[in-house]
């Protein structure tokens, strides 16, 4: 057959196919329902679960189900809450941030040294007789700056230069808790001015948001600001991935970054954007914290970075990228620690803790990928 | 007139010239068959078009006017729309998602604005109509097949009002029937009067949907005839370089 009949014969072949119907016999079209869209997901089955520790606890420990017991479950999880919705934006790139647990020791003292009481030796003297610059707000704004300077130093490094995320931050881990226990004289700070600490504390201490001071009544309930501020945030969070062209391009990136650049999402600006959410939120959990213990230790958020991301990736963000949500970084962190106050209550070694958080990790990656191969 | 017009566009990497002094021209509604061998510039010549790099001789001119693209973007302003080779898709989103990737549609209240969803997949889901493909614009392009997925990347060239679509073999790796489902694609977008340059390894498709085809080899124009009056043969003699001209 010479190579012209063999080409007619295509021809005609693909003009017969085109005449039957061309939807994939193997591909499933029904559109699926709301309900079943939700059994999907991982965030749905670690909420279970989380339900069902919690049912066990109340019947066996009669101290779970308590008031305070609940008050001090959100506040602790509310901490890493913050930092796992900050890294989810960056595990949905397909990156990763180790640096966060130290961003948190550098924001609590740099926060501290603002508040302290006694001049700080290195700084100028127009600074340590100032009094606006040892205020509340002050600290606020500062911490918040430190953040926002490594997490831009993150980003432009690994979204300009091209470093490896893992690298990156890994070495923004060592240098940023350097930095702190430099900055401190590697002691704790606890020693506040007494006018403007108070305000300071009340961010990260107080309870219902001040609103029941505000208006003079007396809620019938009681929730740390921490634990607010973060329902607040994996709200605003939600809503960012899902309905902005942002959280568009962010899933886009994770998905194909090559593509994402070829139709013109800015990708590189984005991904700085990441880095700098994920490290402003390690920012704010160490205000937070700094507020609720009423001190400032450079050691504070020693291997947080991992709990933040167990949370997001138990919840079930996808370290490969592409997959994650405000929610899923929420329960995830919310799952951690009520096993974590669970296995207190039961009795066990605390030191067992780490072993269990663990596993919960590489579970959550095998449900992963069980779930990977049934999709494909 | 043409709607493109390249004269004597000459491009070099270093010491290796990758074009030289290529001439093309193309009309509305008409499919221009590229072909050669590996490296003999094809891809080149459509990253020029495309605006990836500039030329480093000769002009481009669309609808007569000279262009010189700096960025892909202004290629695309210009109503230059390419379907790239590994098709440029995001696996974890949607069709209607991919499509409108970089565009998406938006509402807003003063400052705040976010994205229109229902608009989206409504008007993906017309240009899949248009393009007579059975892809639905919620599914995940994770789950669809080699030709939804070219639907997908063609229905993305829709959303402008393009007139030239650049595609980098789209019949690569995928089965015969998507094959067909592909070149059925082709010309409904030559019907609509656009102006189609189809890169292809493949000399059944080019044979198929082609009106014109233009050889390449090392980085020279060798060839350029309308379809009917060449064959399988001679175009694989001048790609091989067997036929040294034509």
């Amino acid at each position: 057959m010479s190579l012209e009949t063999r080409l007619r014969s295509v021809g005609k072949e693909a003009r017969r196919t085109q005449a039957a119907p061309v939807g994939d016999p193997v591909l499933d079209t029904h559109e699926k329902t709301i309900f079943e869209k939700l059994i999907g997901t991982q965030a749905f089955w670690v909420t279970m679960a989380l339900l069902i520790i919690c049912v066990v606890m109340s019947i066996r420990e009669p101290v779970f189900a308590t008031e305070d017991n609940f008050f001090n479950i959100t506040r602790n999880f509310a901490f890493i809450g913050v930092m796992a919705l900050g890294m989810t934006p960056v595990i949905i790139t397909g990156g990763i941030d180790l640096s966060v647990g130290s961003v948190m020791g550098l924001v609590a003292i740099v926060c501290g040294l603002v508040l302290l009481k006694q001049p700080i030796p290195w700084m100028p003297d127009w600074w340590n007789d100032a009094t606006w610059t040892h205020s509340w707000w002050m600290a606020l704004a500062l911490g918040l700056l430190a953040g926002v300077i490594v997490g831009l130093i993150n980003g432009v490094l690994i979204a300009y230069v091209g470093l490896p995320p893992f690298v990156v931050t890994l070495g923004m881990l060592s240098i940023a808790r350097a930095v702190a226990v430099v900055l401190s004289g590697n002691r704790m700070l606890y020693d506040f001015r007494p006018d403007q600490a108070p305000k300071f504390k009340i961010i990260g201490g107080g309870q219902n948001l001040g609103l029941d001071q505000l208006f003079g009544a007396d809620f019938p309930f009681r929730l740390s600001n921490p634990f607010l501020i973060l329902v607040v945030l994996t709200i605003t969070l939600g809503i960012v991935l899902r309905m902005t062209g942002w959280g568009r391009h962010i899933f886009a990136i994770g998905g194909n970054e090559q593509a994402a650049n070829l139709t013109g999402v800015p990708v590189k600006r984005v991904k700085v954007q990441a880095y700098v959410i994920c490290s402003l939120s390690a920012a704010l959990a160490a205000i937070l914290s700094v507020g609720w213990s009423g001190s400032a230790n450079n050691s504070l958020g020693q291997s947080y970075e991992l709990l933040a991301i167990a949370s997001a990736v138990i919840g079930g963000a996808n370290l490969m990228g592409g997959e994650g949500g405000a929610y899923a970084a929420f329960i995830g962190s919310a799952l951690i620690f009520v096993i974590r106050n669970s296995l207190l209550m039961a009795g066990v070694d605390s030191n067992w803790q780490g072993l269990f958080v663990g596993s919960f990790i590489i579970l959550a990656v095998v449900l992963e990928r069980i779930r990977g191969k049934r999709r494909e | 007139m043409a709607v493109l017009e390249l004269q004597g566009i000459s491009k070099h990497f270093g010491a290796i010239q990758a074009l030289i002094d290529v001439d093309v021209g193309l009309e509305r509604g008409e499919v221009l068959g590229l072909m050669g061998d590996n490296g003999a510039g094809k891809s080149t010549l459509v990253k020029v078009i495309a605006g990836n790099f500039p030329p480093n001789g000769g002009e481009i001119r669309i609808d007569g006017e000279v262009a010189h693209f700096h960025r892909p973007v202004e290629a695309r302003e210009k109503g230059i729309e390419v379907v790239y080779q590994d098709l440029a898709l995001c696996n974890n989103l949607t069709a209607a998602a991919n499509v409108f990737l970089g565009r998406e549609i938006k509402r807003s209240i003063g400052p705040i604005r976010w994205l229109n969803h229902g608009a989206m997949y409504k008007r993906a889901g017309e240009l899949f109509g248009e393009l007579k493909s059975e892809t639905r614009p919620r599914h995940l392009v994770r789950q669809m097949s080699g030709g939804q997925r070219q639907a997908v990347a063609i229905a993305r060239t829709r959303l402008s009002n393009a007139k030239i679509v650049l595609m980098d073999e789209p019949t690569a790796a995928i089965s015969v029937r998507q094959v067909a489902e592909v070149l059925d694609l082709i010309r409904r977008l030559r019907d609509s009067g656009i102006a189609v340059v189809l890169i292809s390894h493949r000399m059944p498709d080019v044979f198929a949907v082609c009106d014109r085809v233009v050889v390449l080899r090392r980085g020279r124009k060798v060839a350029d005839k309308a379809i009917k009056a060449s064959s399988p043969e001679e175009v694989t003699g001048l790609i091989t370089g067997a036929i040294h001209v034509a």
